[in-house]
């Protein structure tokens, strides 16, 4: 089976001219599908902008990238976009809509899977909620949610939409250690029952051990560990 | 696709229904601007249709002026053969002269003098379409006899009161004593504040400076199936060149272009519209461009979620299309409120009519489309790779 994600020589400047700084350094990289990869390292060391790059959030200036068999290089803004919806992405902060209830938010989600319909649609919603365990929460504003608890309707989000590939930038950072281990567990269980690959930036030593595999990233260049 | 197919989460609506204060500060500017151009067009149309009041009311198909009025307050005279002369034609059916000019009218009670519309014409030939004059009409033919318009302006005097109680209601123009017969309703304009009716021989005793032998305006009446604009021309060629011949819709143009053109009445109504365009315009704006903003990063994640741009304008796009139905309708209860209120007060014909619930509509429209397509600016700040 093909890599999820597959990176060969990529590195990446921010700044141009004499004022460029240069971020990546020839970073490889392969994901398999189902794969669980922590990235960890200092902060500043490249990690989000390496997650960025593969989440097609930005342009590839330098090295190979393949995500979900397609090829990033001097991609359209539009085939990136369309990509994006078959990427899952949790940030630090929950990133909710503010106006829209829990169900709403997840439904957000899954409104990206346009061959269902709006019920269908709204029932998948309601399955992921109670799925991280929230189905006594579908109505409540994120105002009226727990930190731990939007974290959970964000992954509920992030997976709505069925997506192969899952990015997280440290998921767990507002969160309390109990519940981050929660999240992140659930995290786990849900993307293994999807047979989603996933990638994790974080810093929280406390998690390490969900990785199938552990990446250390330090001034722009990876070293591989096995978890 | 069908709806439930292609339906999604009503993001803009939403979006303004959870934010009640932003909601309301834009509605009431909406609203403000629609009274605003309700208000200003409304005075303006007002004006320029309560100007032809009395014009729409001649029973004529064509109209003998002197080329030296300029309008309804400045009526000069013309020889009155020139309207006999008009009989020639083969098209004519009948004329009628009026006398026309303002006189000061002595209020019966508070004893203040006032200047106020006095026509003056045979009553055995009344030139009222609609409505008929009323029986008391006949009583004109005694001197010193006028029939008064109920819709004039409180400052003549409760002279209508007076006149439904049964009293008798005599007053003075020019020094000469009238009693007033009866009561017709006319309505008041920029030239008039008040309208009265009188017989000819009784206007002149009121006006004697006025050469006899001169009108003001002769009306002609065609026979059925008549050609107006030919019967023009060939009495525009047939008279002297002491007279005008206008059409009945001629003369109400002659009138209203007067108010249009040699008074700054339109250009300062439609400014004042247009004022309340570029305020309500710039409270739109504020009101979403504050929205937009606001919601940044929520719009960059729905970006990295691998929503489209196009899906995102077409939030804001909603949200405008929202602002400006929900805005209209207030604006447009107020708008009536307000209408009724100037009749009330000014008794000009101020009334909604489609056109202009439809203009101040696609104006509001209009508004908050080009707020939104400026507010939408701000999307190109969102950035999906920031929020990580």
């Amino acid at each position: 089976m093909a890599a999820a994600v597959s990176i060969e020589g990529l590195s990446h400047w921010y700044g141009r001219g004499t004022n460029s700084r240069q971020v990546l350094q020839g970073v490889d990289l392969s994901i398999q599908p189902g794969e669980v990869v922590l990235l960890t390292g200092p902060s500043g060391c490249g990690k989000t902008t390496l997650l960025t790059l593969i989440g097609a959030l930005r342009k590839v200036q330098q090295g190979q990238v393949e995500v979900l068999g397609q090829s990033l290089n001097g991609a359209s803004r539009g085939s990136r976009q369309r990509l994006r919806r078959k990427i899952g992405m949790i940030f630090q902060g929950h990133n909710l809509l503010r106006c829209l209830t829990a169900e709403q938010n997840v439904q957000m989600g899954a409104d990206l899977l346009l061959d269902q319909s709006y019920l269908a649609r709204r029932d998948l919603a309601r399955e992921w909620l109670r799925a991280v365990g929230l189905g006594d929460h579908l109505n409540k504003l994120p105002h009226d949610l727990s930190g731990g608890q939007k974290q959970r309707v964000a992954i509920a989000r992030a997976l709505a939409a069925h997506p192969r590939l899952l990015l997280a930038d440290e998921p767990t950072a507002a969160l309390d250690s109990t519940t981050g281990r929660e999240v992140v567990d659930l995290l786990k269980r849900l993307a293994r029952e999807q047979d989603c690959s996933v990638l994790m930036v974080t810093h929280d030593p406390r998690i390490l051990d969900v990785a199938d595999r552990l990446v250390k990233m330090e001034d722009g260049r990876l070293f591989s560990s096995v978890g | 696709m069908s709806f439930w197919q292609s339906r999604r989460i009503p993001l803009a609506s939403l979006m303004l229904i959870r934010q009640p204060v932003r909601l309301a500060v834009a509605l009431a500017g909406i609203s403000f601007a629609g009274i605003l151009m309700f208000m200003q067009l409304g005075f303006r149309d007002g004006l320029f249709d309560a100007s032809v009041t009395v014009h729409r009311r001649f029973d004529a198909d064509l109209v003998l002026i002197s080329p030296r009025s300029t309008s309804s307050v400045r009526m000069a005279g013309f020889p009155e053969r020139r309207l006999v002369q008009s009989m020639a034609d083969a098209d004519v059916e009948g004329i009628t002269s009026v006398h026309w000019s303002l006189m000061l009218w002595r209020n019966p009670e508070t004893r203040t003098t006032r200047s106020i519309l006095g026509l003056g014409f045979d009553p055995e030939d009344p030139f009222f379409i609609n409505p008929d004059l009323p029986p008391e009409a006949a009583l004109l033919s005694q001197k010193g006899r006028v029939l008064f318009d109920e819709r004039s302006r409180p400052e003549f005097g409760p002279v209508a009161e007076w006149f439904r109680d049964g009293r008798i209601v005599e007053s003075e123009i020019s020094g000469n004593r009238v009693r007033v017969a009866g009561l017709v309703a006319l309505g008041t304009s920029f030239g008039a504040d008040g309208n009265l009716l009188t017989s000819s021989e009784t206007f002149l005793d009121l006006m004697p400076n006025k050469a006899p032998g001169s009108i003001e305006l002769g009306l002609i009446r065609l026979k059925p199936g008549a050609d107006a604009a030919a019967v023009q021309a060939r009495l525009t060629k047939l008279l002297p060149n002491d007279v005008r011949v206008l059409t009945k819709q001629g003369f109400i143009d002659f009138e209203q272009n007067y108010w249009r053109s040699s008074t700054s009445i339109g250009f300062i109504f439609t400014l004042g519209a247009a004022m309340g365009f570029v305020v309500g315009c710039v409270i739109v704006y504020q009101v979403l461009y504050t929205d937009v903003s606001d919601h940044l990063p929520e719009y960059a994640t729905l970006m990295a979620m691998g929503y489209r741009v196009v899906t995102l304008v077409g939030v804001v796009v909603r949200e405008g299309l929202l602002l400006a139905l929900i805005g209209y309708l207030p604006a447009y209860l107020a708008g009536q409120g307000l209408y009724w209120f100037v009749r009330d007060a000014t008794r000009l014909p101020v009334g909604m009519d489609f056109t202009r619930a439809f203009t101040v509509f696609m104006m509001i429209l209009v508004m908050c489309m080009l707020s939104a397509g400026l507010a939408m600016r701000r999307l190109v700040d969102a950035d999906p790779a920031e929020i990580f």
